[in-house]
């Protein structure tokens, strides 16, 4: 089951790297959060504590963040697609590549006994991987906005594994570190697009004093 | 031996316009219309069949040979493949190859049927479908790879033998799913059906397979529309074969879930032309990429 779940995600990702549409890149990655919102259930059974984690992940990450950023598309209209600083397929290519090396990897690391076996570590080395992808390769704002949240979908992958030991105030700090990243991408959104007009970082370069 | 060869080659002769029929129908119900009769690709193939060959005088024998070779490679590679549960007629180590490239033959010789007309549209026809299956080829390779670490064995019978029904409740199932969903697409770009290209277009600008036929009339037209049948029934044999690795033990059996399976996909084809879309053409390649991508994938899982 957690397998599925996370092999799911990891499909997301390639989807994400490769879709040309905004607004289907903003709910592939909703669906994500959601999908991940599962796993503490899955992984550790049903317990109050994987409970409150996974409501909070879907609350934020599946409902409250996407709500966000389709909210700012409309505002601010956005030209509904994604304009890539590198194509489509060489991105591809490299979230293909970062993903095998995500496995090849995970079987050196020092891991514990029990976590060799299932697809946790590989998914939250790619989601992490192609998370910066997304980030580095992509010119508009809003799409560094969701690198960043595919960025945490990974830590939060990672951290399902420790979610014993993980205290509920690390993950709600996490969470909340993302809501006020986003909000402040928010802010800095609406001053690009008051100032230039459009929404790529790259003017940004120019800025003066 | 000789019976079991007959019987398969009977099979896929006498079967192969049906599941055109059946997408057809598919998506005239979606449509709402009541569309054209189940058995109306049969029609079709006789009405051909009776008119006469017309030639332009600038073409040579490539020409013909294009529409015979279509017709001649899906009979062949269908003798290399399990038809259900029923075991392949014939197989060697190594047969997998030859399945692929026998598919590049045809394709080959279906694109120097087209050059060889000196039409414009012709070439660039045969650019496109050229440039679109060799992007497909390395993820049927790929799929055939994860199927063959799987099976232990390089032969199409063994790849598909009775050891996938375990496989699907293996760890490495995942695998086989993705391979499921890549095999399906390189079902949809090598017959060239809708997110790809569209087998009912009459725009020449936006034709891909079609228009490399433009030239062709008459019972040529026929064994082309024949063995593009005949393609579909043999492609979707291993779909089938993957999804639904039933084996009854007795030969009508095992017929039964081979027929039910191929209509079913074919339901299956009419529901995504229906709901579907035509891609724009420049995100081909890039749809076609990231499923070979997607198929390296499957590898990865694989061997893990």
């Amino acid at each position: 089951m957690s397998t599925l779940l996370l092999l799911i995600v990891i499909l997301i990702n390639f989807y994400v790297l490769g879709s040309a549409r905004l607004v289907a890149c903003i709910r592939a990655v909703a669906l994500q959060g959601a999908l991940l919102s599962l796993l503490p259930l899955v992984a550790h059974g049903p317990s109050g504590h994987a409970l409150i984690l996974g409501v909070g992940a879907l609350l934020f990450k599946g409902i409250f963040i996407p709500w966000l950023l389709l909210r700012a598309i409309r505002e601010v209209r956005i030209r509904r697609e994604v304009e890539p600083y590198i194509g489509f397929v060489p991105t591809l290519f490299l979230g293909a590549l970062v993903t095998a090396g995500a496995f090849v990897f995970a079987d050196f690391l020092p891991l514990a006994a029990e976590h060799h076996a299932g697809l946790y570590v590989p998914a939250a080395l790619s989601t992490m991987a192609g998370g910066f992808l997304l980030l580095m390769t992509r010119r508009k704002a809003i799409t560094q906005v969701l690198g960043y949240l595919m960025l945490e979908n990974g830590i939060f992958i990672f951290a399902i594994l420790l979610s014993a030991a993980i205290p509920l105030m690390v993950e709600a700090g996490i969470l909340l570190d993302l809501l006020v990243g986003v909000f402040v991408m928010g802010i800095v959104l609406n001053q690009i697009s008051r100032e230039f007009a459009t929404l790529n970082t790259e003017r940004l370069t120019a800025l003066k004093e | 031996m000789i019976g079991r060869i007959v019987l398969q080659l009977l099979i896929l002769l006498m079967f192969a316009p049906l599941p055109l029929g059946v997408i057809n129908k598919t998506k005239a119900l979606f449509a709402g219309r009541i569309g054209p009769p189940l058995l109306q690709p049969y029609y079709d193939l006789a009405r051909l069949w009776r008119k006469g060959f017309v030639f332009s005088r600038t073409t040579t024998w490539v020409f013909l040979a294009g529409p015979v070779v279509g017709l001649v490679v899906p009979v062949l590679a269908c003798l290399l493949l399990p038809f259900g549960g029923l075991p392949a007629p014939i197989s060697f180590h190594g047969d997998l190859i030859l399945f692929v490239y026998l598919f590049g033959l045809s394709r080959f010789f279906t694109a120097a049927a087209a050059l060889d007309t000196g039409s414009s549209f012709e070439g660039m026809g045969a650019v496109r479908e050229v440039t679109f299956s060799c992007l497909a080829e390395p993820i049927v390779l790929f799929c055939l790879l994860v199927l063959a670490h799987g099976a232990d064995s390089l032969t199409l019978g063994g790849l598909l033998g009775p050891q996938l029904t375990s496989f699907w409740h293996s760890p490495h199932a995942a695998s086989l799913g993705i391979v499921l969903v890549c095999l399906f697409v390189v079902l949809l770009v090598e017959n060239s059906r809708i997110p790809f290209d569209d087998p009912n277009t009459h725009l020449e600008l936006t034709m891909i397979h079609e228009v490399m036929v433009l030239d062709h009339s008459g019972p040529a037209l026929g064994m082309i529309l024949y063995g593009a049948a005949m393609k579909l029934v043999v492609l979707g044999a291993l779909v089938v074969r993957l999804a639904l690795p039933l084996q009854t033990g007795w030969l009508i059996g095992d017929l039964l879930v081979f027929l039910v399976g191929i209509l079913l996909l074919a339901v299956v084809i009419g529901v995504v032309e229906s709901t579907m879309a035509r891609l724009r053409l420049p995100r081909v390649p890039q749809v076609l990429v990231g499923t070979s991508l997607l198929s390296v994938f499957a590898l990865v899982l694989a061997l893990r």
